[in-house]
């Protein structure tokens, strides 16, 4: 991914910012410009907490090839406590662990660097709440 | 006016790795490197974090203490010798991932294991000259050593972030006196490009270490106007078990002045993090009134002292963020030295 392209998503990559539709509530994550549910085009845009609960999970073995050095590892679907799911890579986890229902906290990860020399990505990973 | 620090957090990885695990990969005596270095295992960054998410993740525990908004931070400063970059600097994606950008001066700092509590020093100053409302200071290292050497059994990773400011509701310790110490002194390098460090072996103890911190103790005490009764708590740089005991014995200080602020044992050498991460286990148990004695060190070589006083504050933060015990005791995964070797990048992959 091109520099400018992955600097155009930080509010969302780093901050969490999603966008709560001001006709009918609806929170989305990345923002959308009309709400497919309301058809409103007014939103609040904010900040979600980083905590949510597994929907669904899977293990992938045989990723693309930014993601190959860190394979086998966790996805799930995280349904966020503010409402929208997100499709996150499950860290520091064995995959036993993992079960429907946990709940997560999203943790500040990189994501993947173009080689050795080219631009960290970094974004959220999800990690088991072990209070 | 006092200056102080209103939220303070530690972040450290899950895994851990035993000394027992690697003195056998390289047919080393392990019962005499634990007993030389009184170190047990060490935290083991995974593939995906580095001082930069281990900042970010500190500094978040910061604010959720500190109450505040990002927005007025106008001060970050990381310290580390592992800044994932040369040129780029972490403090900007600090900043920007907690929502600090763009009214914020930001710059990153460099001296060995010393390089976070510069940026306290620094942040504490600009707000106490009234440039700044709150200065974000974070020491943080995903550190190396060479596999076999010495530093491999101790080099870890973790961060802790503090956020300075003058609110006076808001201070949990204020800083009432600071004194570096400072003198040209070749005991542990790393030049550009090279993986890993270089030490001068014994060379690192009494002429460094320990000529630095005694320096820059008697230095702060005396401008202080103390002496080591004063203090409920005494947090030295922990390159390794032994030498945050050794200086503070012969500095006049007891065992139980020393032990909260020695995460070492369970954590490894931090580098950067080493002595704020030590400052953040003794403000999760500390009580108002508590004095505190905080003495970094860096290669090169040189100390920053700082002498804090707890304020009742500090009962309402403590459990606000995750305590750096919980993190040290119970956040832990133990992993063998295979896994290790593959992520501190030991390994060279097919596809790199
Ligand atoms: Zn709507």
């Amino acid at each position: 991914m091109p520099p400018s392209r992955s600097w155009r998503s930080y509010p969302q990559t780093y901050r969490l910012e999603a966008a709560r539709c001001k006709g009918c509530g609806k929170a989305y994550y990345p923002p959308r410009l009309i709400c497919p549910g309301c058809k409103g085009r007014e939103f609040e845009h904010f900040r979600m907490k980083p905590s949510g609960t597994i929907v669904s999970h899977t293990v992938i073995r045989t990723p693309s090839s930014e993601f190959s050095g860190l394979a086998p590892f966790a996805v799930g679907i995280v349904e966020m406590d503010d409402g929208p799911r997100l499709t996150l890579q499950l860290a520091d986890v064995g995959f036993e662990e993992i079960k429907t229902g946990l709940p997560v906290r999203l943790e500040f990860r990189r994501m993947y660097s173009e080689g050795e020399s080219g631009v960290i990505h970094y974004g959220h990973k999800a990690v088991l709440v072990r209070k | 006016m006092a200056v102080g620090i209103i939220g303070y957090g530690a972040h450290i990885p899950r895994r851990r790795i035993k000394v027992e695990e690697i003195a056998k990969v390289w047919g080393a005596d392990a019962p005499s490197y634990k007993r030389g270095l009184e170190l047990l295992q060490k935290s083991v960054p995974a593939l995906d974090e580095d001082t930069i998410t281990l900042s970010v993740e500190a500094a978040r525990s910061a604010l959720a203490r500190a109450g505040i908004d990002p927005q007025e931070i106008g001060a970050v400063y990381v310290g580390s010798e592992s800044h994932p970059y040369a040129v780029k600097p972490s403090g900007a994606t600090v900043a920007e991932a907690i929502g600090a950008t763009p009214d914020c001066h930001c710059a990153d700092f460099e001296f060995a294991c010393k390089a976070g509590s510069e940026g306290m020093f620094v942040s504490y100053g600009l707000v106490k000259a009234g440039l700044i409302k709150y200065g974000l200071a974070i020491g943080g290292d995903t550190s190396q050593g060479a596999p076999g050497d010495a530093l491999e059994y101790s080099a870890a990773a973790g961060a802790a972030a503090f956020i300075m400011g003058a609110d006076e509701e808001r201070i949990v310790a204020t800083v009432d006196e600071t004194y570096s110490f400072m003198t040209d002194t070749p005991d542990f390098w790393r030049r550009e490009h090279q993986f890993y460090p270089s030490h001068g072996g014994r060379f690192t103890g009494e002429p460094a270490y320990f000529r630095i911190v005694t320096g820059a103790v008697a230095g702060i005490l005396k401008k202080a106007g103390m002496t080591p009764s004063d203090f409920q708590h005494v947090i030295f740089h922990q390159p390794n078990g032994k030498f945050p005991k050794r200086i503070g014995k012969r500095l006049g200080f007891t065992p139980e002045q020393i032990e909260t602020g020695r995460v070492v044992p369970l954590l490894g050498n931090t580098y950067s993090g080493a002595s704020p991460i030590g400052l953040t286990a003794v403000l999760d148990v500390a009580k108002p009134g508590d004095r505190i004695l905080m003495c970094s060190y860096g290669s090169g070589a040189g100390s920053d002292a700082f002498v804090l006083t707890v304020r009742e504050r500090i009962l309402e933060v403590q459990d606000l963020a995750p305590k750096t015990r919980w993190l040290l005791d119970e956040n832990i995964r133990f992993v063998e030295y295979g896994e290790y070797a593959k992520l501190r990048r030991k390994i060279r992959l097919a596809s790199e």
